[in-house]
């Protein structure tokens, strides 16, 4: 267990994740603080109800994001009868956005969902509500026909298009998503590495010394968009669950 | 240089490891051409609707996001392809 991310793992560890006591290891210390960082922002930066002007960084925080995720993610997607997710959208938004940032905090340097696990769990909870939404509100058999047959579509290719569907929204959308997190988390995180250990390779050799200043230049660009892609991800789950929430109540006609 | 004698050394010690990696490679090239060419198309033409109607930004650049991510899922899985081959 090494919690200070100075150490370069395999790239087998990207499946395997490493043992300490108990299981416990850097990217689940990663998740427990993501998990508190955002029960404590919204439980502390809730707390002033009296209050009309928001003051201090957790209730501007908490505000902000809450009124971000409505209405940019909810209002744009669902409607205003999706605004019973607002609770589970934006805790999830600010859990992966926190575990993400952790990406780019020196001493860290490691974003916790670069590994596959828990974007599959947050996958696989999006796929239960958004199929759970579909067969209470419309009715499994009617859910069944909207996912599957497209309107508009001519008789002759209904079969393809049929078995299209089906894997596309059963199969390819809880997986894509949990894809999507994880390959960009692991996509960025392996940039910043392999720019760092040229940086370092390139400052150890003498004759190389002189390009050394253009990695690193690259590197600390590179840490700017990160912070951009932590954001972004987070953004992107939690809008596709809600476009998938949306998409079960309110099928095309 | 440090990077291409190590490879040279280890293709000199087993070919098929120098093997794998040009194939993981190829593997992600070809998985990022046609995401490349669609994220292209998605972007500018959400930048084209942008620019002639500006105050339906807000909704286009969301619309946008989402274009980005169902196109951008192909290059992944040929990224964690790359991955997964292994000689």
């Amino acid at each position: 267990m090494s919690l200070l991310g100075v150490d370069v793992p395999p790239v087998s560890h990207v499946t395997n994740w490493g043992t300490g006591p108990l299981g416990f290891n850097k990217t689940a210390a990663i998740y427990i603080f993501a998990a508190l960082a955002t029960m404590v922002l919204f439980y502390f930066g809730t707390r002033r109800k009296d209050a009309l002007v928001p003051a201090g960084i957790l209730q501007n925080t908490a505000e902000s994001g809450v009124g971000f995720v409505r209405n940019q993610v909810i209002m744009q997607t669902i409607g205003t009868d999706g605004l019973g997710y607002l609770p589970y959208l934006t805790a999830l938004f600010f859990f992966i956005f926190f575990s993400n940032i952790t990406e780019i905090i020196p001493g860290v340097q490691f974003p916790a969902n670069a590994r596959f696990g828990v974007p599959l769990v947050f996958a696989l909870a999006t796929w239960v509500i958004y199929n759970v939404v579909g067969v209470v509100k419309q009715g499994p058999l009617h859910y069944l026909k909207n996912s599957v047959i497209p309107p508009g579509v001519p008789k002759a290719i209904l079969p393809l298009v049929m078995i299209i569907e089906l894997v596309s929204t059963f199969v390819v959308r809880p997986f894509s998503l949990a894809v999507r997190l994880f390959a960009n988390m692991l996509a960025g995180h392996l940039i910043l590495v392999t720019f760092a250990v040229l940086s370092a390779a390139l400052w150890a050799a003498k004759p190389t010394i002189v390009i050394m200043p253009f990695s690193f230049a690259l590197l600390v660009a590179m840490t700017g968009f990160e912070i951009l892609v932590s954001f972004l991800q987070a953004f992107i789950f939690t809008i596709l669950t809600a476009v998938y929430i949306g998409s079960s109540m309110h099928p095309d006609h | 240089m440090v990077m291409l004698h190590l490879l040279l050394a280890a293709a000199a010690a087993d070919p098929t490891k120098g093997l794998t990696a040009i194939g993981r490679g190829i593997v992600y090239g070809g998985a990022a051409i046609g995401p490349g060419i669609g994220i292209g198309l998605v972007v500018g033409n959400a930048i084209t609707a942008m620019a002639r109607q500006p105050e339906s930004a807000g909704t286009v650049r969301t619309t946008m996001f989402l274009g980005i991510a169902f196109t951008e899922a192909l290059a992944l899985f040929g990224f964690v392809l790359a991955f997964i081959i292994s000689g």
